[in-house]
């Protein structure tokens, strides 16, 4: 299987691999970066929306169903209870990865967006007209509509966080908004926009003390650096596979067992019952009371082999050459005239976000594409931070672990051809 | 460059990108609607001042856009003044067949209007990038939802 299993037998699994990172390894591990698009090899610097998959992956997904495929929970037979094994253990995996205190805690879902709908739906179920939940201006909209809905439902108050300048959260503004109507703060870990970190452990620390629950989305933000639930002493914690190198249709929701246990059910059906009768229903534990219906069964798998991967490069060792690939773009762009960069925060993954004076970024990345180079343009399903940007829209440059200095320096030609034409 | 990307931008429509024609509200215009792209945020609003007999008087639009969605709303308000509001329609629905269909010859065409067909022309190198036609279609379609009685047309 390549670098991740030669790797995983040489430092084994879960360590923080200290080998030098060797990107060009890594690359081959991931089969479509060998594609060209228009003749061009392919520069992918999207994985901010969806990261390629390493062959460990694809082969973890491929052996599953061509070896020993059946539903899980639910048979006698070998097949279902081999898969059923792997599949819980796919959740000890995840709880690892997050360091939480249990695989309990870990309720598998589609994806982040469902994973902050269940906790808009069973956790804020509670909520009462005046009771408050904090967001901010960077959120993707699926940490706004959820809560908006909620509003509808609840009568509960939506209060948002500004940003400043550089695209950081404006701290004293988000501790003057704590009140003891406070209920829960939903906020990101990484801005999929700006790249901005945002000071978590602080934040969950004030909101804890003015007796408010913190719910991270932490999609943009497992895939860049270690995540550890306990330290953070986080709530909720959601994330998504298919931006961590494994497949789409696959997330996960952290909860503390002790609030997933006073959760009422989100989606009814089966697997997610203790007994039915029209009379009465009684619902299992968590994590299964929040898994109702067929699990993406292989989808986990792959998820599991996707953590497997990046446990096996380590972390420090991604964070370090994302940190890199980070700086020596900023650098890059900025010496292209009429290039702004939306998102300076002392804090910052590995995400660039810029305007080209008097071209839409939409017009970039049709004609960077031309050049092999997927970048996303648009709103990046976050308008109102476009809104507070003053702009339209932007492009995106993300970069994942394969990615590599040269990939910046064909993404600054591009760009200038792009202002070449233009005139 | 490669030949595609120059038949899309070409100067003319890099030109009414950058300076759009009849970018304004006017003020006796009678009959508005909204275009809008979900898929990039961009949003027009096209205005038409049409007279008892449905004939546009004068046609205009607001917004922003990429190069495309603008040099398209411009040229689109270039070639409407004094249609007939079928005509309008018909100019749209050739215009559209111009941006999708490689084999569409202006014999084909159902609308009168050749010279204003022969301009538009300029925009057919969006068939070589099919997630660029809505863009080019952008203002067309709030046109023609203007014409039906306003509301908003997206491109979805």
């Amino acid at each position: 299987m390549g670098f991740a299993t030669e790797t995983l037998a040489e430092i084994g699994p879960g360590s923080n691999s200290t080998l030098a990172f060797d990107v060009a390894r890594v690359r081959e591990d991931f089969p479509v970066l060998q594609q060209e698009v228009h003749g061009k090899p392919l520069t992918y610097l999207d994985s901010g929306a969806s990261a390629q998959k390493p062959r460990a992956v694809i082969d973890a997904m491929r052996e599953i169903q061509e070896t020993c495929y059946a539903n899980v929970h639910r048979g006698a037979y070998y097949f279902s209870q081999h898969l059923t094994d792997r599949y819980e253990g796919v959740r000890k995996t995840v709880a690892a990865f997050l360091n939480a205190a249990s695989d309990q805690e870990i309720v598998f879902t589609r994806n982040v967006t469902e994973a902050i709908n269940l906790v808009a739906h069973s956790f804020g179920n509670g909520f009462a007209a005046g009771d408050e939940v904090i967001i901010t201006e960077m959120e993707h909209h699926a940490n706004i509509v959820p809560w908006q809905l909620l509003r509808d439902r609840a009568g509960i108050t939506l209060k948002v966080v500004p940003i400043a300048e550089d695209g950081s959260l404006q701290m004293e503004a988000f501790e003057a908004m704590l009140s003891p109507r406070t209920r829960l703060v939903a906020m990101t870990h990484t801005s999929n926009v700006l790249g901005t970190v945002n000071p978590m452990k602080n934040i969950i620390r004030l909101a804890h003390k003015a007796g408010a629950r913190v719910l991270v989305d932490g999609a943009q933000s497992a895939v860049h650096g270690k995540v550890d639930v306990r330290e953070l002493d986080a709530d909720f914690y959601a994330f998504t596979g298919h931006k961590l190198y494994g497949p789409n249709a696959i997330g996960v929701l952290y909860g503390k067992a002790e609030l997933l246990k006073e959760m009422p059910p989100f989606l009814g059906g089966g697997d997610m019952i203790r007994s039915v009768s029209f009379a009465e229903t009684t619902f299992a534990d968590p994590p299964h009371r929040f898994e109702a219906g067929t699990p993406p069964i292989v989808e986990t798998i792959g998820l599991g082999a996707a953590i497997d991967y990046v446990n096996a490069i380590g972390h420090d060792a991604i964070a370090a050459h994302e940190a890199g690939l980070l700086a020596y773009a900023t650098e890059r762009l900025q010496q292209i005239e009429g290039l702004t960069i939306h998102g300076t925060a002392k804090d910052k993954a590995a995400i660039v976000s810029f305007s080209l004076d008097g071209i839409h970024p939409h017009d970039i990345g049709t004609i960077v594409d031309r050049e092999g180079v997927a970048i996303r343009v648009g709103h990046h399903c976050a308008q109102p931070l476009m809104a507070c940007l003053g702009v339209p829209a932007t492009a995106r440059a993300s970069f994942g672990l394969y990615n590599t200095p040269s990939e910046v320096d064909v993404l600054a030609r591009a760009l200038e051809k792009v202002k070449d034409l233009f005139g | 460059m490669e030949d595609a990307l120059r038949d899309l931008y070409q100067e003319v429509i890099l030109d009414h990108g950058k300076h759009p024609r009849n970018h304004r509200h006017p003020p006796e215009a009678n009959r508005s609607a909204r275009g809008y792209n979900p898929l990039c945020g961009d949003q027009v609003t096209v205005y038409l001042a049409a007279d008892d007999s449905g004939c546009i008087q004068d046609v205009a639009f607001e917004g922003q856009g990429c190069a495309i969605s603008i040099a398209s709303a411009s040229m689109m308000t270039e070639v409407l003044r004094g249609k007939t509001e079928t005509e309008a329609r018909r100019l749209f629905d050739d215009f559209h067949r111009l941006c999708t269909e490689n084999d569409f010859t202006l014999d084909q065409a159902e609308a009168e209007d050749r010279e204003a067909l022969e301009r538009l022309q300029v925009l057919s190198g969006v068939r070589e990038f099919p997630v660029r036609v809505k863009c080019a279609t952008l203002a067309w379609h709030a046109m023609t939802s203007a014409l039906s009685g306003g509301g908003e047309a997206t491109t979805e």
